[in-house]
């Protein structure tokens, strides 16, 4: 009866309540150390259990477990020491550079699913699922790259970009992406993956090199809760209740952080979306 | 009652659904000064590709599946051990204040 995928997804279940929780408090001053805590001990909660559907399943080599090995140390000892080295006033470009990696984390895992696909495999919710993460992913990956440049000011990424009518490219990029996310679920080919991601990384250098400096936190926030949807994607492509919990939990919670941000700021959730901020310092509000 | 693979993925778009609602009904008002922990929290919660980063380093089809694994590994877990750590450094400076 309680075979370990049914253990496992009751365990995935209390983390995704931590993680409610832990977000929730983490959004109140008294409560917000113990909330992120929380969160912390439930992502903890979520890695080890996973890595118990690893054993139980056992198919898993010792080169995979070796890998799985290298990849949390090599994760780890990065993470640690950008966390303690980096100065406070760095924070907010520490934060994009973290998000860039999640959003890339999940396009990794897609790439690594569609890999794998056997043709009787590649249903139209599958294909669609790994297209539109790839996609946001990407997009967050290199966005969040490019808010790193800016905040960090490195003459590159202050430049306007080369391209005659931004809005227009956008758009065009945006109608392609969608058009090969379509062919991939509706075909089940896989090809049009590495266009995506193509025409994706483009995206993300178009719809955040315009945006100053000043509205960069606005962005980040935005670009957080992209990656939760890239993470949410990833989940319906291996059909992980956890991932799909969380990431649209983020990707939600997300937009109404933005949305607050803005608020604090005098700007518009729309202007932010549509990329059509005033270039340059804006007058900053009470943020910061 | 016959399940397939549809039931699942109709389970799946409902859990989807409910929790796009839980994230937007969460966050209400939020004091400026936690809106980068807050934010640096949030993204280390994304960081739960991990998850699926480990299933697919592990299970992968692949030797090339596992080594983009390995990759999806090290960026997520730079973004989730990363992400929890400046967000407790940061709430913990404004706890001094």
């Amino acid at each position: 009866m309680l075979d370990s995928h049914i253990i496992v997804n009751l365990v995935y279940l209390v983390a995704a309540v931590m993680f409610i929780f832990g977000l929730k408090m983490l959004a109140h001053p008294r409560t917000a150390v113990r909330g992120n805590m929380i969160s912390s001990i439930a992502m903890l909660i979520a890695v080890v259990v996973t890595a118990y559907l690893v054993f139980a399943d056992g198919n898993a080599t010792w080169a995979g477990w070796l890998l799985i090995g290298i990849g949390l140390t090599i994760g780890g000892a990065i993470g640690v020491f950008l966390a303690v080295k980096v100065e406070m006033t760095q924070m907010p470009q520490l934060v994009a550079l973290f998000n860039g990696l999640g959003g890339g984390a999940s396009v990794f895992v897609a790439s690594a699913e569609l890999l794998g696909l056997t043709d009787a495999e590649a249903t139209p919710d599958v294909m669609l699922a790994i297209g539109i993460s790839g996609l946001i992913g990407t997009v967050t990956f290199w966005g969040s790259l490019v808010a790193f440049g800016k905040l960090q000011e490195i003459d590159l990424f202050e430049k306007p970009l080369p391209i005659p009518a931004p809005q227009a490219f956008n758009a065009v990029l945006g109608v392609v992406l969608l058009v090969l996310v379509a062919i991939m679920a509706t075909t089940g080919m896989g090809w049009p993956f590495l266009l995506i991601i193509l025409c994706a990384t483009a995206l993300g250098f178009t719809l955040v090199m315009p945006i100053g400096g000043a509205d960069m936190p606005v962005v980040i926030a935005l670009l957080n809760s992209y990656s939760g949807l890239a993470a949410a994607a990833t989940g319906f492509v291996i059909d992980n209740n956890v991932l799909i919990i969380s990431g649209s939990l983020v990707g939600a919670s997300g937009i109404i952080l933005t949305q607050i941000m803005c608020k604090a700021m005098n700007r518009s959730l729309v202007n932010v979306l549509f990329g059509t901020m005033q270039p340059g310092g804006g007058p900053a509000g009470s943020d910061d | 009652p016959k399940y397939t693979k549809w039931t699942a993925l109709v389970a799946s778009i409902t859990i989807f659904v409910l929790a796009i609602f839980i994230g937007f009904e969460i966050i209400t008002k939020v004091p400026p000064t936690l809106h980068t922990p807050l934010m640096s929290g949030s993204n280390a919660i994304s960081g739960i590709s991990i998850v699926g980063a480990l299933l697919s380093t592990a299970l992968g089809a692949n030797w090339f599946a596992s080594l983009l694994g390995l990759l999806a590994i090290i960026m997520a877990t730079v973004n989730v051990v990363g992400g929890y750590m400046v967000t407790h450094r940061m709430l913990s400076m404004f706890q001094k204040r």
